[in-house]
């Protein structure tokens, strides 16, 4: 997807959050980014360090969660935890499913001072 | 590798993600500060959505969809598959019917939202530059150029690109995907995102399948695979064929009182 433009929003947010909860410097950035979602985490780590010069999360480290996806399966009713966007369920075999959650593109905490 | 998008960073696998993405942590790069002489930390919650920024403009996109009572369609697809020329023949069937108007967007050139008005309908032509999607915030500043009238329909014409307009969330009711035949017909496995999130998927240049190796009923149960509730049309821009269905397809959900109540699904 747009990695450097997802960046620029995680330090947009880093900014609004360090007002709200007063800090100076951040230190370590906690992601999520579900295996559903439409980012790739080696390219985001990629391009943080571009999107974070100049910031207070300059230098900062980056912790990238790769949450699985959940999804239910529409003949059989399993729900399982995968990371395939497409899939036979492993109980019946059947394809045709329904996405419980998994698309998560978020930064969930930060390390700060 | 490509600022934009982040093409040119791949990496192959041979076999399925499960193996080599294993859920889970990984730790990020040291930096060069000295971390021995540091304050201490402390660990702030957030819990705040990378794509916020988009979706609130989408919100407001939709609920003024809402209050003019305009169905909206986020037409997507490869570069070449027909959007535009789609468009042309469903503005022709439709004149008069009810009002439209469209968005069109490209990377560069105002070709296309030209060959919207020589149908008479107001166009707006939305160039992205170096940007491969639109995203809501550009399809707000655009809406004022346009008369959006209770019971039409507003077609938003996507950047040609089966892969970044998944993500974005523009405040349409639908997103429609366009593949062609001459594409191939796995395309359903192989750009999963697009297809997931499309309602509906229209195989276009139908009048080429003598021409072309694509298994129609294979390309569909792929995109079943995928989106299980994904409609299917069929049909030839360019000869006419299966273009019955289509606007049967659009005249029913124009008049649908969910759509003018704005309840449509978008996203």
């Amino acid at each position: 997807m747009h990695e450097l433009s997802l960046c620029r929003s995680v330090i947009r947010i880093i900014d609004e959050e360090a007002r709200r909860q007063r800090f100076e410097r951040v230190r370590r950035v906690h992601l999520t980014v579900g295996a559903f979602s439409h980012a790739e985490g080696e390219a985001i780590r990629f391009a943080f360090p571009a999107a974070a010069a100049g910031s207070i999360a300059e230098g900062a480290a980056l912790e990238i969660e790769r949450g699985p996806g959940r999804v239910r399966c529409l003949s059989c009713g399993a729900v399982w935890e995968r990371m395939e966007r497409v899939a036979p369920c492993g109980d019946c075999g059947d394809y045709a499913h329904e996405v419980l959650g998994g698309d998560e593109l978020k930064v969930t905490s930060l390390e700060v001072i | 590798m490509c600022a934009t998008c982040g093409c040119g960073h791949s990496h192959s696998h041979s076999h399925s993600h499960s193996h080599s993405h294993s859920p889970g942590h990984e730790h990020g790069q040291g930096h060069s500060h000295d971390q021995g002489g540091d304050f201490a930390t402390r660990l702030v919650r957030v819990e705040r959505d990378l794509l916020a920024h988009n979706d609130a403009h989408a919100a407001r996109n939709r609920a003024l969809f809402a209050a003019r009572g305009t169905f909206v369609l986020n037409l997507v697809s490869s570069p070449g598959a027909g959007k535009t020329t789609l468009l042309v023949e469903t503005i022709r069937a439709l004149a008069g019917r009810c009002p439209l108007a469209v968005i069109e967007g490209d990377q560069e050139t105002g070709f296309d939202a030209e060959r919207i008005r020589e149908t008479g309908i107001e166009a707006v032509q939305l160039n992205t530059g170096k940007g491969c999607h639109l995203d809501a915030h550009q399809i707000e500043g655009a809406l004022g150029g346009l008369p959006l009238r209770p019971g039409g329909v507003l077609f938003i014409e996507n950047v040609g690109n089966l892969v970044c307009p998944a993500g974005f969330d523009l405040g349409e009711h639908h997103k429609v995907c366009i593949l062609s035949v001459t594409e191939g017909d796995d395309k359903p496995l192989k750009y999963p995102d697009m297809f997931a999130a499309s309602d509906l998927l229209i195989l276009n240049k139908t009048d080429l399948l003598p021409h072309v190796d694509f298994d129609v009923a294979r390309c569909a149960d792929f995109a079943r695979r995928v989106n299980p509730k994904i409609e299917l049309l069929r049909l030839s821009a360019r000869t006419g064929e299966g273009m019955a269905a289509w606007l049967a397809w659009l005249e029913a959900r124009i008049a649908s009182p969910a759509n003018v109540a704005g309840m449509g699904t978008g996203g």
